[in-house]
Parts: structure tokens; sequence; C-alpha cells
């Protein structure tokens, strides 16, 4: 559910602290919002190469996070269709123009044996 | 469609999840949501506070009273809320009993915050915990009622663990919420046509859609899939054959003092006004048999199952089933 949801077409753009990369906002593909422990997994694959975790922050209502902190984040959550901002280190600097954006979310869910979650792949123009 | 020859006092609600994919996409705020539900002429209300209310499990003073502004505005009657157990909260290890009876306590709360006076018990509540939260349940005036979520009915083991404690205890908090996907006649073409969309071999979803269709045994679908070459899209098809399930409506009837609330799941609404695979008519006679005294909350699904091609409308969709709903109570012709 909601996979095509999960990349938002528009707020793709640069870093804005200078260094090389980008910012894509993400939507969880579940119908309820869940604390950011349950969140196994937001990776991201960028023009076909993937971009490691440790390169990259997860921000939900202003609040930045490293993917190495989530698995201990139980007081603050992704709420339901709440745009969490995923911004990425590169080595040189993105192209302008359009990229292949691929974004796999995982989820805990503890009703369910298997993880929850989606995938989601756009074309996204980087904003100037 | 006859309407009931017995009075009852059967009343109509809608779910808030419903709208889910407008409030998802920001197109319908929740306000939106909840004068949506009372255009149906609904007075009930049920709502997944982790789904509507951001900052969950904080409720703020200021959230309380927009809600309770709300019910007052639209004339609407909370009636109950969603709980989840997170016992995978942690990635390392389970949560403990302690703190699952916390977690269910601190749900019961949310509920008295919001006025209403039932909460859902998601379906993997242990039955332990059920136990164990009933009479804190009982002091907030709150009722605990486990989901009966297809695949399970009430003659399987894990629902008969919960029935063993419902009537140990005798907790009056204690109670069952059937959702009507235990009551699939047909097998839903939403979600067949989705798999069709997906790539999926026509002759293997005919296959899947005849075997559920036929009430057959469904139990090795998976296999045979497999052994006739599908893929994971008929794989994922024929795991859904498996996770709805038929059952006869009157197997509610022995449990009808425990049942406090029904989720009416559906899946699509016709343009003729019924639900393509569940049968409404048959549902609301048994409830009214068994002088069921609560509410028959519409719990929208449908959207999972077209959104890749077709545009959502939820409001469309609980409008029409309410509108069958009020028909086959005898609220309207």
């Amino acid at each position: 559910m909601y996979d095509r949801y999960i990349i938002c077409e528009d707020g793709f753009r640069v870093r804005d602290d200078g260094r090389p990369g980008g910012r894509v906002e993400v939507r969880m593909p579940y119908y309820r919002g869940l604390a950011l422990s349950m969140v196994e997994a937001v990776d991201l694959v960028l023009d076909g190469r993937p971009v490691p975790p440790e390169r990259t922050t997860f921000t939900v209502h202003g609040n930045t996070y490293t993917f190495a902190e989530l698995p201990a984040v139980t007081h603050d959550r992704w709420e339901m269709g709440e745009r969490a901002e995923l911004a990425f280190q590169t080595d040189e600097p993105l192209a302008p123009g359009e990229h292949e954006v691929t974004v796999s979310v995982r989820l805990r869910i503890s009703y369910m044996p298997v993880p929850g979650g989606g995938r989601d792949s756009k074309r996204l123009v980087l904003a100037s | 469609m006859t309407p009931p020859a017995v009075p009852h006092t059967i009343r109509r609600a809608v779910s808030l999840y419903s709208y889910q994919h407008e409030y998802f996409l920001r197109t319908m705020t929740l306000e939106d949501c909840v004068a949506a539900t009372a255009a149906t002429g609904a007075p009930g209300i049920e709502i997944v506070p982790e789904q509507s209310i951001p900052g969950f499990p904080h409720l703020t003073g200021e959230f309380a009273d927009t809600w309770s502004g709300w019910m007052d505005k639209y004339g609407l009657t909370p009636v109950a809320t969603n709980a989840f157990l997170d016992t995978k909260l942690h990635p390392d290890r389970w949560l403990s009993h302690d703190e699952q009876v916390a977690s269910v306590r601190r749900d019961i709360d949310v509920a008295v915050r919001l006025g209403a006076p039932i909460v859902k018990a998601t379906i993997n509540f242990p039955p332990e915990v059920m136990a164990a939260a009933a009479p804190y349940a009982e002091e907030r005036g709150v009722r605990l009622l486990l989901e009966v979520h297809a695949p399970f009915h009430y003659g399987h083991p894990w629902i008969l663990e919960h029935l063993e404690v419902m009537h140990r205890t005798g907790s009056p908090a204690l109670g069952l919420m059937p959702d009507t996907g235990t009551f699939v006649r047909r097998f839903p073409r939403v979600v067949s046509d989705r798999a069709l969309r997906d790539g999926a071999r026509p002759d293997l979803v005919d296959y899947i859609v005849k075997t559920y269709d036929d009430h057959g045994d469904t139990h090795a679908l998976m296999d045979i899939v497999n052994y006739r070459g599908g893929g994971p899209v008929e794989f994922g098809l024929a795991r859904q054959a498996t996770h709805y399930i038929w059952t006869e409506p009157k197997t509610m009837l022995p449990h009808m003092p425990l049942i406090g609330h029904i989720q009416a799941k559906f899946y699509e609404m016709t343009e003729d006004g019924v639900e393509y695979s569940i049968p409404y008519d048959e549902i609301v006679a048994v409830l009214v048999e068994g002088g069921f005294d609560g509410h028959l909350s519409s719990e929208y699904e449908g959207q999972r199952h077209i959104e890749d091609a077709f545009p959502v409308d939820s409001v469309e969709q609980v409008r029409r089933q309410q509108a069958m709903l009020a028909r086959l109570l005898g609220e309207t012709r």
C-alpha cells in the first residue's frame, strides 16, 4: 500500500550545508505512524548506485537522526503521510537535471511475521 | 433487501481508517474526514489514534478540545478507538508482559481522553495481556474488544484462548469486535484485478479466485501456484486467498453477549449499492436476530488495491456503504 507515494515528486534538491549530495522527501507506506525504532531501513539508490545508510540522515518534523541512531528512538515517530527528509552525501555534486531515485522502506510491524514497507522509483528533476 | 421486521438498537458509525488515502495525501484534513463521516448520517465515529493524531501517544489539551469541539459541531459521538501493540518496538528484544500491559493502559487512557467507550485490541494482543489489562479498563469505564479478523474465526485456537480468558475472568470490560473480513463470500475482484495489472498469469488468477469462490481448500494454494509456474505476484494473490475467509455470519450468534462493536470492512461498493464480496444483508439479519446493541462501523479497505490505476474516492465508497447499511437497518427504504 502507498508504494507509489513513497517518494515525493517535489522537494528533491541539493543539500543545504554546501556538501555534495542531496535531499529527497519520502513518506512511509503504512496506514498509521510508527516509532522510529521500527523503521528498519530507508534505502536509497541514486542513478543505479546504492547510497550507504552511513551517508544518509533522516529528518522528521525538524528532528534529524542517523540510521545508526534510529533503532533506539522509541520516543519520536514517523507520522502517517508525513514527509520525512532523507539527506544524503555523494562524492561529487549532483548534476543538474533528471535523476533516477529509488527508495525502499522496511518496517518492523509487530503483527506481521515478515517485514512491512514498500518500494518506489521515480525520475526526479533536481530543484535549483 | 427487506428491512428487519423486528426492532433493533443497531447504529451506524464510520471509522476514519476509511479515509486514510485522502488523509495520507493531505487532500483531506482530519476535520474534513470528520465532516465526511457526519455527512453520511452516521451518528458514530471511530478513530485510529496512531493514524490521525500527530504526536501520539501524547495528546495535547488542544487536540482533545478540538476533537470534542468537532463532535459538537458535527453532531457525532466517538464510539471506538483502535489500539496496536508494538511487541517488536525494540529491534533486539520482545516487549515484556508488563510493558505490553502498560501500552494497553496508555491506549485506554487515550480513548478516555477522546470520549470513546471502546478500544479495539488488534488481533495480535495476547490473551494474558487482555486479562491483565481488564481491571484497568473496568476502572476507566472502557471495553477492550479483541478484533476477530480474518483468517481467524470463532473456532480458531487463538480466538478460543481469548474466549477462555473472557469467560474465566468474566470481566465486563472484555469482549469481541468482529471484522466482516471474516465474511468474504466471494473473492474481492479489486484484488484479483490488481494482480492482473501487476502481471499475474490470468489462468492462475482464475484458479485462485475459483478455488476461493467455491470455498475450496486454500491451504496449499501457494504451493499449487508454485507447481504451475507462478511467481511472486501469483504467490501474493494466493496468500491473500488464505487471508480472506468465508464463515457463516451466524457463527457470531453464540458469542453475541461478548460482541460490542462491528468493523464493517469493505473492499468495493458497486454502483448498485452492494458490497461485491460481503453479504451485508445476511450479516445485518444475524446481528438483529442476536440482539446486537452497538455500532456497525464502516472500514473501507479497497483503496490499497486500486491506487495504482484508479482515483480513490473513499468518501463516495463510504457514502454508498452507509446508504446500504441504513437501508438494511430499516432507517431508509
